[in-house]
């Protein structure tokens, strides 16, 4: 249980933490209140007013984000790898292989569907 | 550099979990590549060969003799059940791709916003997206290991590959496209909800164990004994995140939502081969990892199970929606499988019990596959007819198709010489030998209320007259004809002579699972 | 001499023989499924079927008797139908491969004869893969080696009889008989299940090499009540008094499925069924067995009365039948001797009897379908074949010397009068009243003048319906003598049934019962030529006496089914619906109401908010917890 603990106290200070900060802004803080602060939060994009029946809204800059986590996560797969890779021998380099081409299969995805074109 | 060691991974064993994730990037590959005229005549014969080949490897695999020791290192355990249930999870794919293959079921342009412009020029194109063939070849990929998984991490990670297709493939309904985006949502967002909760399960059993794999948590358990907090609410939290996969009660409230809202063809892969995949994962979890901890979670699966009988039965009988009454109907079974895991005890009661729920996977599988086909082909101007009231005399003017659909609803019944018989028998009595009468009881008496709702339909069809403008039965395709007839035609063969399946899911069930 | 062992069979010949259900079975299945799309060929493949297993019979039944005597009983298993309840298999001994010829031999001709006779029909399709349908069930019945099997089976032939029966369903005399027999068929079919059920608790095993060779000793009264329910059962199947009143409407059917069904197979199932349990349920001189002699006595008499009266030809040999069955059962109370002449009998009937119904239906086909046989006359001339194929069956029935019948029948009566004289010298009677009646219709169909309808032109029939006619015929003539002389069948029959602990007995053509039989037909027959052969019939038929009537109303069985179970059951029903409505009613749709009311309650949870669910889900999930330490810490 005493493993625990530390956790523990993490979790209540967190949450303190959290806690503190929500029910104190109110008081401290100043409030000026303009249209945009009262806006929505979405990635910058004007929510409103939409064209009639929603509408297309671009998603370009969520794509490139995601994009960039995948391939992001590619790269943290490869550093072990490469702190390792005369120990795993062939064995790691043909894993490796297979798992970059996949993630190449999806880049290619992307690429030929034109997600990687800002227009 | 010390002590790293490449693993061994047994790429025999695990071919069929290869191959099958292979023909999904290869599908990926031809969406990239290929034109579009010609996507959908490549991604069909992928799809299928794919399929068929992993299934043959399956046999390959058996032929070798079954291993006896988990693969890569002991994160996935190819064992009697998982090849079984592998092989049952391929053959309801195979048949769930047929259904797929027709367009008329999937959006054409999932990107345009219902009733805008864009959507009218998509469907006058003509057409469906083709994703839906490598997406659902990784779900039923992430099926494949989900039930084969020795590893919490690996289970995680299935349960993941599994759904994440399957909450986009809700979203693809060619008609009422609204419903089916917020199938899609819904799924989506309760479905994270209860991986979060899978997760911190494993994460609480981690702190107990000090390990994911299965073995070691039973062995950790062996040693310590169930009394710890963490390691109750852990199997709790790990508990809720399967529980909610098969739709057990109280965590059922998405399946209704999902099952009516998604294309027919993937409510037919996700009642069937997602409910097949996730038994498998929660008799590995509560037998495997958690066997030693069965009398703590037992009584809270009595509870569990009662519920799910009786709310699905309860449920189902005020549904006016087709697709939600058998979505109604799946809970149901569910709670009826759940008695099955129940009833464990000495190795010969497992493997009672294993036996009849594979029997019972294999047959209300087909069953249900089956059943959405007939739905996708009771048709009127806006898609399919899916209100009770459209099924009225359906029995007069096509006689065949409500005459098998009258069928299949008579296996989910149980009635005698139908395999849904068979399945009820074999579980139930494996659970009376369990010790779990009363359970048997109240499922016994849920299959009584249940029984009342198929009837019903059958009554509506057959002696109903037939409304004026009644829905039109569309001609069916070759694939879901086929479909129609194979289900129809292993629902009989099970029913008369279940003996060859029987004795398989027996040779499947007799060596347990191994850790 | 006991029955022999029943022995496990695998391979072969012999391990195939499943394949003479299957085929028939499956172009039952092709013909039904198939639907219009099979109009075309339907009939070629029905008949083809049926030869095929035919075929299978055969060679299986040449397998069998190149096997020794004593190991002529084996069983095939197939499959656990029930797991560890119910095993699947088939048992093929002498017993049941005689019924297998029977049924796919005289089926496969009755088969043909209907390409024919139902040429005109829109529905011959459908024909066919009912007739198939029937084929597969009565061999399912005779052939499973347990009785769960037969009971199938069982159920299976009483549905192929209701929908032939029903065949030409927009007749509404049809629709009824077919309603009728299904109904009356109900009530010996419950005792046959209880019968079944009984046997499970009893001996704890439903095949019959279970039942048989148990080492178990029972109570005797156990025995009899089962004897007495199986009875049941093969009262209504075989239209034994009481529950014979629905074989004479059982005729509104098509005249091949009045030869087959109710003439030469299924209505012998019965008499199969005795005989199959007789050495544990029906032993010489038990309670059931006497039961059953008596109830083969009354009905034999029954049916030859009700014959005498008919002028529908083919009402007239229903009761024939109903009279023939009478003396197969009356057969079967009497040990092996009995248990050997009376199946020798229902196979040769079967052959005379589908030959007289044939000729029936080719006279009807050629009269316009007239079946009033005040209508007929003269009719040698005009169809020859018909005339002397016909002729032969009505002398094979009546006992004429060195024919099918002759044999078969003396031998029951012999056997009869050996052990119970009453019983014995009333199946005499009987015997007398088939020469009266048998002779009467020949008479009034063939003989004497034209009686016809104006638009009547008889013409014979084609082949394809004549060359099954002289086939059955010869069978007719010759079968018995071949079965009977030398004890053959009885011999054959053994290892199935049992052999006479004195061996075979000799064939005695000159004795009292077996002569003052022979006077009684010879009387019965001149008498119908005083009344029909030498005088002209009036084409309206006479008030006649008493007992005319009394006949004619098939002896008051409806009248009294009518009073005594109808009214009453009647009055039960609205008596039984007054309580339903107040009290069951009440009680059901009150449950169904509350768990409606449930249910619709219920089912505003599912609001579709996923706020909710996800509610529902956190909720469930401390449950789960909270119960798991609940539990944990117990």
């Amino acid at each position: 249980m005493e493993l625990y603990v530390p956790i523990l106290v993490l979790a209540v200070l967190a949450a303190g933490f959290a806690i503190f900060s929500l029910t104190i802004a109110p008081f401290t803080g100043p409030k000026r209140w303009n249209r945009a602060k009262l806006d929505a939060y979405e990635c910058g994009i004007e929510p409103t007013p939409q064209p009639v029946g929603g509408g297309r809204f671009p998603l370009k800059y969520m794509i490139t984000a995601m994009l960039f986590i995948v391939f992001d996560i590619e790269i943290i797969f490869l550093y072990p790898w490469a702190v390792a890779f005369d120990a795993l021998g062939v064995f790691g380099l043909i894993e490796m292989l297979l798992f970059i081409v996949t993630v190449l299969v999806a880049y290619a995805y992307v690429w030929r569907r034109k997600g990687l074109d800002w227009d | 550099m010390n002590g790293i060691q490449p693993p061994t991974i047994e790429y025999g064993q695990l071919s069929p979990l290869l191959l099958v994730f292979g023909a999904a990037i290869v599908g990926v590959l031809i969406e990239a590549l290929a034109p579009r005229y010609l996507r959908k005549s490549l991604q069909m014969p992928v799809t299928l060969l794919g399929l068929v080949g992993a299934f043959a490897l399956v046999l390959t695999v058996v032929m070798q003799g079954v291993p006896t020791k988990a693969a890569a290192e002991g994160a996935i355990a190819v064992d009697g059940p998982a090849l079984f249930i592998w092989g049952v999870i391929l053959v309801l794919a195979v048949i769930s791709v047929l259904l797929i293959n027709d367009d008329n079921e999937f959006v054409a342009s999932a990107a345009a916003v219902p009733g805008t412009p864009e959507e009218e020029d998509a469907i006058a194109a003509g057409g469906a997206h083709t994703e839906i063939y490598p997406l659902a070849l990784f779900a039923i990929g992430g099926m494949m290991l989900f039930a084969s998984a020795n590893d919490l991490l690996i289970m995680f990670v299935a349960l993941e590959v599994m759904s994440l297709p399957l909450y986009l493939l809700c979203g693809l309904a060619r008609r009422r496209r609204l419903l089916s985006q917020e199938a899609s949502v819904k799924y989506f967002l309760l479905g994270a909800f209860s991986s979060a909760f899978f997760l911190y399960g494993m994460a609480l059993v981690y702190g107990f164990a000090g390990t994911v794999s299965l073995a070691g948590i039973s062995d950790a358990l062996g040693a310590v004994g169930g009394q710890n907090t963490l390691l109750l609410i852990g199997a709790g939290m790990l508990g809720v995140g399967l529980l909610f996969k098969i739709g057990a009660a109280p965590f059922q409230a998405w399946k209704p939502d999902v099952y009516q809202g998604a294309p027919t063809p993937i409510t037919a892969l996700m009642a069937s081969g997602t409910l097949v995949a996730a038994f498998g994962a929660v008799l590995r979890v509560f037998w495997v990892a958690l066997g030693n901890l069965d009398w703590d979670w037992r009584p809270v699966m009595w509870g569990v199970a009662i519920l799910t009988m009786v709310a699905g039965a309860v449920l189902a009988i005020t549904q006016t929606d087709i697709k939600r009454m058998l979505a109604y109907s799946s809970i149901a079974h569910a709670g009826f499988l759940l008695t099955g895991v129940i009833a464990t005890g000495a190795e010969a009661q497992n493997a009672l019990s294993l036996k009849g729920i594979l029997f019972y996977l294999v047959a209300y599988g087909i069953t249900t596959v089956g059943a959405f086909a007939v739905v996708t082909m009771v048709r009127d101007a806006g898609g399919e007819a899916g209100h009770l009231s459209r099924w009225a005399g359906l029995g007069k003017r096509s006689p065949a198709l409500a005459g098998v659909f009258a069928f299949f609803l008579l296996a989910f019944a149980g009635i005698p010489l139908t395999s849904g018989f068979f399945g009820k028998y074999a579980v139930f009595a494996a659970a009376v030998a369990g010790g779990a009468v009363p359970l048997v009881i109240v499922g016994v008496v849920s299959s009584a209320v249940a029984a009342f709702f198929y009837v019903r339909v059958i009554v509506l069809m057959f002696f109903s007259e037939p409304a004026p403008d009644g829905p039109t039965i569309a001609v069916p395709s070759v694939g879901t004809a086929g479909v129609v007839a194979i289900a129809a035609a292993a629902t009989v063969v099970l029913g008369i002579y279940p003996e060859p399946v029987l004795r398989l899911a027996e040779d499947a069930a007799s060596t347990l699972f191994i850790r | 001499m006991e029955p022999a062992k029943i022995v496990e069979h695998a391979g072969g010949v012999i391990g195939a023989s499943w394949l003479m259900i299957a085929l028939p079975l499956l172009g039952a299945a092709i013909l039904l499924l198939g639907g219009r799309r099979t109009d075309r060929w339907g009939h070629l493949l029905g008949v083809a079927m049926s030869l095929a297993s035919f075929v299978v019979a055969v060679v299986t039944f040449f397998e069998l008797i190149g096997l020794p005597g004593g190991e002529r009983r084996r069983a095939v298993g197939l499959f656990e139908f029930i797991p560890g309840l119910v095993d699947m298999g088939l048992l093929i001994d002498p017993l049941s491969i005689s019924f297998a010829l029977l049924i796919t031999g005289v089926g496969s001709l009755i088969h043909i004869y209907s390409i024919g006779y139902m040429s005109h029909d829109p529905g011959r399709r459908r024909f066919f893969s009912y007739l198939n349908l029937f084929v597969a069930a009565m061999l399912l019945l005779v052939l499973s080696h347990n009785y769960v099997g037969l009971y199938i089976g069982w159920e299976g032939v009483g549905l192929a009889s209701y929908l032939l029966i029903g065949f030409w369903q927009y007749k509404p005399s049809a629709a009824t008989a077919a309603q009728k027999a299904f109904i009356v068929n109900r009530v010996g079919d419950f005792g046959l299940a209880i019968g079944i059920f009984t046997i499970w608790t009893t001996f704890g095993s439903v095949t019959f090499q279970g039942v048989f060779e148990s080492t178990l000793k029972p109570e005797q009264g156990v025995l009899t009540a089962i004897g007495l329910l199986l009875l049941l059962g093969a009262c209504g199947k075989s239209a034994q008094v009481p529950l014979q009143s629905w074989l004479l409407d059982a005729m509104e059917g098509p005249t091949p499925v009045s030869a087959l069904i109710h003439a030469a197979t299924m209505v012998t199932a019965g008499v199969y069924l005795v005989v199959r349990s007789g050495a544990v349920f029906f032993p010489e001189g038990s309670t059931a067995a006497l039961f059953a002699a008596i109830v083969g006595t009354v009905t034999l008499l029954a049916g030859a009365i009700i014959g005498m009266a008919k002028d529908d030809i083919k009402k007239g040999l229903a009761g024939s039948t109903m009279s023939q069955i009478g003396y197969m059962m009356l057969g079967a109370a009497f040990g092996p001797v009995g248990y050997a002449f009376a199946i020798g009998h229902l196979i040769t009937h079967g052959f005379f009897k589908a030959n007289l119904f044939l000729g029936a239906g080719s006279v009807m086909h050629a009269m316009n379908d007239e079946v009033n046989m005040r209508r007929y006359g003269a009719l040698r001339k005009a169809l020859p074949v018909t005339f002397y194929t016909f002729l032969i069956g009505y002398l094979a029935i009546i006992g004429f010397p060195l024919l099918s019948g002759y044999f078969t029948k003396d031998g029951i009566i012999e056997t009869v009068i050996h052990h119970n004289e009453v019983l014995g010298w009333l199946a005499v009677l009987g015997a007398g009243l088939t020469g009266f009646y048998m002779s009467r219709m020949v008479f009034m169909t063939f003989f004497g003048e034209k009686r016809w309808a104006d638009d009547a032109h008889p013409h014979e029939s084609p082949a394809v319906m004549t060359i099954p006619l002289v086939l059955l015929s010869i069978g007719s003539i010759f079968l018995g003598g071949y079965l009977v002389l030398g004890g053959r069948f009885m011999t054959f029959l053994g290892p199935a049934v049992g052999m006479p602990e004195g061996g075979v007995p000799a064939f005695h053509p000159f004795t009292v019962p077996g002569l003052a039989t022979l006077a009684l037909v010879a009387v019965g027959a001149a008498i119908a030529w005083l009344r029909y052969g030498r005088v002209p019939v009036p084409v309206t038929a006479p008030r006649g006496s008493f007992l005319t009537t009394f006949a004619r109303r098939d002896l008051y069985g409806d009248a009294l089914n009518e009073s005594l179970f109808m009214r009453p059951g009647q009055w039960l029903t609205r008596i039984a619906v007054f309580f339903d409505n107040r009290g069951v009613d009440g009680l059901v749709n009150g449950l169904a109401a509350g768990i409606g009311g449930t249910s619709g309650r219920l089912r505003r949870v599912q609001t579709g908010f996923a706020r909710s669910y996800a509610l529902s889900i956190l909720f469930g999930a401390a449950v789960v917890a909270g119960a798991l330490l609940l539990v944990g810490n117990l």
